[in-house]
């Protein structure tokens, strides 16, 4: 009988230190598996319960699981991944609420139990059954069977929402003040259901992955609820750790795309695709050097598009620097040089050759422009007019007819610059708001300074 | 016990605080989809309340749909999250030659 809580201290043990895994490029894979194995262990230990009853309807349970799960995963696009985190994401969620649901109907309405059990039951089954019904909405939106545009009632949305939260939450109370009827519970189940369609569905398609991760969290939650209802240590350590990670990672995804959560889940903007014109307000997003590091080391091609910016920040000697470490990985480096980039001719030849770059790699906007469609990042480093694709389409924008380096044909752009502020033109660029774009505010040599310590570090 | 575990509980969360204070926006998803794959620990409730013996057929029903769920959870969890990180495996060698 020691084996099983010694076990589950090792399993748990195994997940704290396959998350830390998890949140660095180098350890993630063997942290994602040191997971599992902890996992493994979870199940296997649980399995050894004295006197377990139901054997093979439990490994039944177990096979049909499995072989539901492994070809899903195995097959699904490498595209297709959020809504797949999705799905899976509630159909935890759904275990929670079902288990709540056996228990309450073994129990004969949690007679004779421990108002701990009772609050954490009731809990989980309102907190799970929100997550599955969400989920399977986000899931939905992602695949493209709803529309990902937001679904809302309007100005009834929000009353709405907090009816049908107070509805399941007052079905709750009853049964935990002792009204044994299971058609309280199923009236739980059934109000946190419409909860959880009724909030996920006037998010946009855009802002999901914030709330998948969300909804993460919330059946990290349930489970830490249901561990604490069946006294089952793992599943409470298991359940909190994910639900605070869960929690913080939402916050870190939400700010990455300069939102909030509140703002999101209040629904209603992240379905506004970007259209022609570039709203005065678009979103744009910020990224950090770590996660600039990572895309770089792990591009087979790289352009770097100096301006400007580079040269006031005196940042070329960091610049090659930079394509030097990358260089040793086997990652492709090119300059693409404008004509006007800085504020003469031939002002960034000058500043690179300075610093050792060898000329073979210096581009010509010409020579280059056809490049960036096969090119997986392109780094803008304090260049804006000369990338601004206004120019090219926009016959509107005094820039218009500008010959411009095609950084926005580029897989991935990243943008080095100081603030928002226009560029010498002084108008806005587009480039900024395009979902394959992500700035990195700061001086230039700075900033790549610090690539430069994320790509030592990997 | 119940103290005892809300201990846990609350320790439990501020270590999870903890282990995520910054990621790269590029593990944002492949952590998200292995803290997915981690709460598939629900599993173990389906688990323990099946195998605490239920004999209503309805009861036994739901409980092994929470199984196969749970089952779901961890096994597509971690498999997809393997596949995520399978990106950021490094190559061999750049497919173009070398400089020079």
């Amino acid at each position: 009988m020691t084996l099983q809580p010694v076990l589950y201290i090792v399993a748990f043990g195994m997940f704290i230190y396959g998350l830390m895994g998890l949140t660095g490029p180098r350890t993630a894979v063997r942290g994602n598996w040191t997971a599992a194995a902890g996992m493994v262990l979870a199940i296997v230990a649980t399995l050894l319960t004295p006197d377990l009853q139901d054997g093979w309807l439990i490994a039944l349970g177990l096979a049909v699981g499995t072989v539901l799960g492994v070809p899903a995963a195995r097959r699904v696009k490498m595209t297709a991944m959020p809504q797949m985190v999705a799905l899976f994401n509630g159909v935890g969620g759904g275990a929670v609420a079902l288990t709540a649901w056996v228990e309450f109907r073994e129990s004969a309405g949690f007679l004779d139990e421990p108002a701990y059990v009772v609050v954490s039951s009731l809990f989980a089954a309102i907190i799970g059954s929100v997550s599955f019904w969400g989920s399977l909405v986000a899931f939905g939106k992602l695949q493209e069977i709803l529309p990902g545009r937001p679904v809302t009632l309007g100005a009834a949305q929000v009353p709405v929402n907090v009816v049908l939260v107070l509805a399941a939450v007052g079905c709750a109370v009853a049964v935990g003040l002792g009204a044994r009827y299971e058609v309280l519970l199923v009236g739980l189940l059934v109000f946190a259901t419409l909860t959880g369609i009724a909030v996920v569905l006037p998010i946009g398609g855009a802002d999901m992955p914030v709330v998948v991760s969300l909804l993460n969290a919330f059946t990290g939650l349930s489970a830490a609820a249901t561990g604490l209802a069946l006294d089952n240590t793992a599943m409470i350590v298991a359940g909190m750790i994910v639900g605070a990670s869960g929690s913080i990672l939402t916050d870190q995804m939400a700010k990455a795309m300069n939102r909030s959560i509140l703002s999101i889940v209040a629904g209603g903007f992240g379905g506004g695709a970007l259209t022609e014109e570039v709203p005065a307000g678009g979103t744009v997003r910020s990224t950090s050097a770590a996660d600039v590091a990572i895309q770089l080391a792990y591009a087979d091609q790289v352009i770097v598009v100096p301006g400007y910016g580079m040269a006031v920040a005196q940042a070329q000697h960091a610049v090659q620097d930079m394509a030097k470490l990358l260089g040793d990985r086997g990652v492709e480096v090119n300059y693409a040089i404008h004509p006007v980039a800085g504020r003469m001719p031939g002002h960034m030849n000058v500043l690179l050759a300075e610093a050792d770059v060898p000329y073979e790699r210096l581009k010509e906007m010409d020579e280059i422009n056809e490049e960036f469609a096969r090119t997986d990042v392109a780094l803008v480093i304090g260049a804006n007019d000369v990338t601004n694709p206004a120019a090219r389409d926009d016959p509107g924008s005094p820039i218009f007819g500008m010959p411009i380096l095609n950084v926005d044909q580029a897989r991935t752009v990243i943008v080095l610059k100081r603030s928002m502020r226009a560029g010498f033109a002084g108008i806005d660029n587009r480039l900024y708001f395009d979902p394959r774009t992500a700035m990195l505010f700061g001086d230039a040599k700075s900033s790549v300074g610090e690539i430069i310590e994320e790509l030592k570090a990997l | 016990m119940f103290l005892a575990n809300l201990a846990i509980l609350v320790l439990a969360g501020f270590v999870g605080f903890a282990v995520i204070s910054k990621v790269p926006n590029t593990l944002h998803t492949p952590l998200m989809s292995g803290t997915n794959a981690i709460h598939g620990i629900v599993l173990l409730g389906g688990v323990i309340v099946l195998g605490s013996g239920v004999d209503d057929p309805l009861s036994r029903a739901l409980a092994l749909i929470a199984i196969i769920f749970g089952t779901l959870n961890v096994v597509g969890g971690f498999l997809v999250t393997d596949r995520m990180l399978g990106m950021f495996k490094h190559r061999p060698e750049s497919r173009k030659g070398a400089e020079k």
